[in-house]
């Protein structure tokens, strides 16, 4: 079983990484961008059966920092 | 005075350290791998260094903070052992959850290496009892990630309890009100993005950041 976990800063939260992005963006003369933000995507190839709440515990204690970042998980069930 | 210096994969100022403690409290720290799960017994005071623990995978201290080590950390610093996390060692020190906060990449974008100069903001801690309250220090910089947030009740607790230890006299990475160092809530853990252990010597080009380590040793001492 396979999972993805999105990691993304939480609203309010100043990204200086998105802010370079869309700068570069709109040097290469990319118009009508409103924002950019950069987050990470982490995937998990987990035992079979493993729980949502496993997978958030692993948010909580490692993947995210809650303090500055929101996750949100994608279960792939049948990617096998 | 018997100190540690935690050293993780990726730490390249725990010599740096090292050498200042050992100059000031004369005697010469353990030097204690992450690895291990036990600190030397009646230590007096631990010192996480600054560098790259971990190559700043997934974020800068995150994977320091879940080592063994700081386990035995988190105990000394509940007892009142003395804490302190330079750079690095503050990232670890958040992300371990010893102190509030994050450390987010410099609003610059850029590496910042340079003298900061900094105010003290509170001389009654452990750390700052060798300065006085207001008074103007330079210690060096050099991070990446020194950009520090919490949300705005928190910066209100720091600042109305006397937790802000040091704050940048000017823009150096984009912190929340200049904010350059932080205390835990007992005053035993410091966190501080700037490097007193690189002003000690007149060689250093300042001597600044001495006077923190002799303030430590008083009180230590006491």
């Amino acid at each position: 079983m396979k999972a993805r976990v999105f990691v993304t800063l939480k609203p309010g939260v100043l990204d200086p990484q998105g802010k370079a992005i869309h700068h570069a963006l709109e040097g290469l003369g990319f118009d009508g961008v409103r924002d950019v933000r950069a987050g990470k995507l982490i995937e998990l190839d987990l035992a079979d059966g493993t729980s949502d709440a496993h997978i958030e515990a692993m948010c909580r204690r490692l993947l995210a920092n809650t303090v500055i970042e929101n996750f949100r998980i994608e279960r792939l069930e049948d990617a096998r | 005075m018997k100190s540690a210096v935690i050293v993780f994969p990726g730490s390249n100022c725990d010599r740096d350290l090292a050498v200042a403690l050992r100059e000031v409290t004369g005697r010469a720290p353990a030097m204690v791998w992450h690895r291990t799960s036990e600190l030397p017994d009646r230590v007096d005071f631990i010192g996480l260094p600054g560098g790259f623990s971990y190559g700043d995978y997934l974020r800068s201290g995150a994977m320091a903070a879940r080592s063994p080590v700081m386990r035995a950390v988190a105990d000394a610093a509940g007892r009142g052992v003395p804490v302190i996390g330079i750079c690095n060692g503050f990232q670890v020190l958040t992300e371990a959850g010893l102190l509030p906060g994050a450390l987010m990449r410099n609003a610059g974008l850029n590496f910042v290496c340079r003298p900061a100069p900094l105010r003290v903001e509170n001389s009654q801690s452990l750390f700052t009892s060798g300065y006085s309250t207001g008074e103007q220090v330079v210690f060096p910089v050099a991070h990446h990630d020194g950009n520090y947030q919490a949300d705005a009740d928190t910066l209100d607790r720091l600042e109305g309890e006397g937790r802000v230890a040091l704050r940048y006299l000017d823009a150096v990475n984009g912190s929340a009100r200049g904010i350059a160092g932080i205390l835990n809530d007992a005053g035993n853990v410091l966190g501080l993005m700037p490097h007193p252990e690189r002003a000690v010597e007149p060689a250093h080009g300042g001597t600044d950041g001495r006077r923190l380590f002799e303030g430590l040793l008083e009180t230590v001492a006491a």
